[in-house]
């Protein structure tokens, strides 16, 4: 039983919580996963949950994640791009559930992508 | 609830729901188990997305991605490269959907371009079966904020101020209507919903049940409370299951959400709401019919005064509004009336649900703000006219509306501009015609609807439709005289001042109509026995061109009214007398001598 307006208002923004996905284009930052054979076979589904996961527990808002096909690297799979407005994108690979938990905490969270993890390190090596 | 990494819409309007969503449902839902995605994908049942002609659709979000005519055997590509590899399917991508292999968003589509919706505000966005979906787009705010913040008069203040008018076709000012209910002497008091949405070719009310119904029993419970009832009633017709089956649901979880019931924010406003179930006839629809039928009657008129809010329901003061008129109350509310009174025409406030259909390529439910052309509407939100024909008219109004010709498809769509040009914006279905479509034939179909659903209780009604009918008949069948024509105006003109009600004395418009854009056309019938768009079968004549038949013989070994005869290699020739109009010669015929004159 809705007794008040603040009970609303906490039902509403529950509920939006779960609506803000249908948005596109949205303002926040994109967790776009490699979700193609090549992705999912190097292990991509459970790096994208764990995302999901990350993201959902500490209740982010304007985040969001999702998938995409191949990007070409398939030895670099799984392969993991973060979008914020106004940034350059950047480009994660070899993901593993582990690593997906350090992004959203250093990336997402602070600001601070993870430097090792991204494409330009392991091209290098 | 758990977050989901993509949401799956499918459309269960009735339009898509015809064409097999249910099934393409059950098979999404099926394969995403079977790849074991139960927990990261929700598919999610919505009301009508308004591009019918498309159908069914399925939206994939966060992409976006604008699935078209979608089949039961789609769901596995769907799920299989959408879902689970994230290639999103292009063949099933609604066409203008894709430019330069970018994909577009929803609402670049040109179809939503010049849309405006706030009637269909959550139609095709939320899971209309979800209560907290609803609830997230702001619903039931604005019953809260009427209850916790605002008097009875505020509330009918709003309403007058946002130049609200009844979207059933009326055009009354809503506001005005409220406020005659409010003060209508009396303690006990109703609202109702007319959700009897009876006109050929309409299927607005029904898609906001749909695809919304919670924004209507917000609405009622708001003019609840403005006018001091209790008790409200929707009368909504059998033939539509979906809707009545969803607004069970609605109502069901509002009373779980304490929406509905006693107590209602805990203030001391009570309200409950019951759905009341019509056969499905026409005249159900006329507002003392329909409180009739809502008592238990047979669904008569009964003329006016008293009206409804001051006599209604077992003779109490009954505030009585469409389904549309509610959607847009919520908004109102929220938005306030300044807000809604800038959009459209200076009399004409708001926009205006419409059903396009006919011979137009992007059929479907549209929103639109009053005062948008009807040329905007055909061309640019319809998509023009298939295969390359003419357009000839808009027919709007249904059974009591009346045609749009091409030479003025600059108007604006609202309800004076309308009614100048002879027709009105009635409930909102707005059927297209093009050149193949004959008007006098046209005047013919909707004077059949009225006489088969005429109740009968008026003789102008009952008995001078059927005249008017008969007329017709004989004019299409090519024994009409100009007499006749003059007679057909005096009936038409003596049944619109003496008829019962609205539906009767309407009932002549589309004659009127016409008679007076396309009266050439009613003189061709009756002067030179002859159909200008060849589609009265009985002025046809199929004739054998006598240069290009070689005397093959085929065509009168395939009719079936042996009523082609002649000689092996001369030419054939067709008895006009015998002939069906069945056009079988013109198909076998491999000559291409053979074709039907207008």
């Amino acid at each position: 039983m809705i007794k008040s307006l603040q009970e609303l208002e906490e039902i509403r923004k529950k509920a939006l919580e779960d609506l803000e996905f249908r948005k596109q284009n949205g303002e926040g930052i994109r967790i776009v996963v490699g979700m193609a054979t090549c992705g999912i076979a190097a292990g991509a589904r459970p790096v994208m949950l764990k995302f999901v996961e990350e993201v959902q527990k500490r209740n982010l808002q304007n985040v969001t994640v999702v998938q995409t096909g191949c990007i070409g690297m398939c030895k670099l799979e799984p392969i993991v791009e973060v979008y914020e407005p106004n940034k350059e994108k950047v480009t994660y690979v070899k993901m593993t559930p582990e690593k997906a938990a350090r992004v959203v905490a250093e990336h997402i969270v602070n600001g601070k992508p993870v430097n090792e993890y991204t494409i330009g390190v392991e091209e290098n090596q | 609830m758990p977050i989901y990494r993509s949401h799956v819409l499918v459309c269960g309007g009735t339009g898509c729901t015809s064409g097999g969503s249910d099934k393409i449902y059950d098979s999404l839902i099926s394969e995403i188990e079977k790849n074991g995605l139960n927990n990261e994908i929700q598919v999610i049942r919505t009301g009508c997305f308004g591009l019918c002609a498309e159908g069914p659709i399925v939206i994939v979000y966060p992409e976006g991605a604008f699935y078209s005519k979608v089949e039961e055997k789609d769901a596995k590509e769907i799920v299989e490269e959408h879902l689970l590899k994230g290639r999103i399917v292009k063949r099933l991508l609604y066409k203008e959907a894709i430019e330069e292999e970018k994909i577009k968003s929803l609402n670049e589509v040109k179809f939503y371009q010049k849309q405006f919706r706030i009637a269909l505000r959550n139609c095709g966005v939320i899971n209309p079966e979800n209560i907290e979906e609803y609830i997230a787009y702001d619903g039931y705010k604005a019953l809260a904020k009427v209850l916790t913040e605002m008097t009875p008069e505020q509330v009918i203040d709003y309403i007058k101020r946002s130049g609200l008018r009844g979207r059933g076709g009326g055009g009354f000012p809503t506001g005005l209507k409220w406020e005659f209910a409010a003060k209508a002497p009396g303690d006990i008091k109703y609202v109702a919903c007319n959700a009897d949405e009876g006109d050929p070719g309409a299927y607005m009310d029904r898609s906001v049940l749909e695809g919304d119904p919670h924004s209507v029993i917000e609405a009622m419970a708001i003019a609840g409370y403005a006018i001091g009832a209790k008790q409200g009633y929707v009368y909504v017709r059998a033939e539509y299951p979906l809707a009545v089956q969803r607004l069970e649901v609605a109502i069901k979880q509002a009373k779980e959400y304490g929406l509905l019931g006693k107590n209602i924010f805990g203030t001391d406003f009570e309200f409950d709401l019951e759905i009341r179930l019509g056969a499905g006839a026409f005249v159900c629809g006329e507002e003392t019919a329909l409180m009739t039928s809502i008592e238990g009657h047979r669904g008569e008129p009964r003329p006016r005064p008293p009206f409804p809010a001051i006599k209604g329901l077992w003779q109490k003061p009954t505030l009585l509004n469409n389904v549309e008129t509610y959607a847009n109350v919520p908004v109102i509310i929220l938005k306030g009336p300044e807000w809604f009174a800038s959009i459209g025409t200076e009399k004409s406030k708001g926009t205006k649900v419409f059903a396009l259909v006919g011979k137009v390529n992007n059929t479907g439910l549209i929103e639109v703000p009053m005062g948008t052309t009807v040329r905007e509407i055909v061309d640019d939100i319809g998509g023009g006219i298939p295969g390359g024909k003419k357009f000839k008219a808009v027919q709007t109004g249904g059974p009591s509306g009346g045609c749009i010709p091409a030479s003025l498809m600059d108007t604006p769509v609202d309800f004076d501009s309308l009614t100048a040009i002879g027709t009105m914006m009635g409930s909102g279905g707005m059927i297209v015609m093009d050149e193949d479509t004959c008007m006098v034939d046209i005047a013919k179909f909707f004077l059949e609807f009225t006489v088969d659903e005429s109740c009968g209780k008026c003789p102008p009604c009952r008995i001078g439709t059927r005249r008017m009918l008969e007329i017709l008949n004989k004019i299409t069948s090519g024994k009409g005289t100009m007499e006749d024509i003059k007679k057909l105006e005096e009936l038409a003109y003596s049944i619109k001042d003496t008829a019962l009600c609205g539906l009767g004395q309407t009932a002549p418009n589309p004659v009127l109509s016409t008679l007076k854009y396309f009266k050439h056309e009613y003189e061709a019938h009756v002067n030179e026995k002859r159909c200008p768009a060849g589609a009265c079968k009985a002025l046809l004549r199929i004739e054998i061109d006598k240069e290009l038949c070689k005397g093959c013989g085929i065509c009168a070994k395939n009719c079936p009214a042996n009523a082609i005869t002649g000689q092996i290699k001369k030419p054939y020739e067709i008895d006009q007398d015998k002939c069906v109009k069945c056009g079988v010669c013109i198909e076998k015929c491999p000559f291409k001598a053979i074709s039907k004159k207008a």
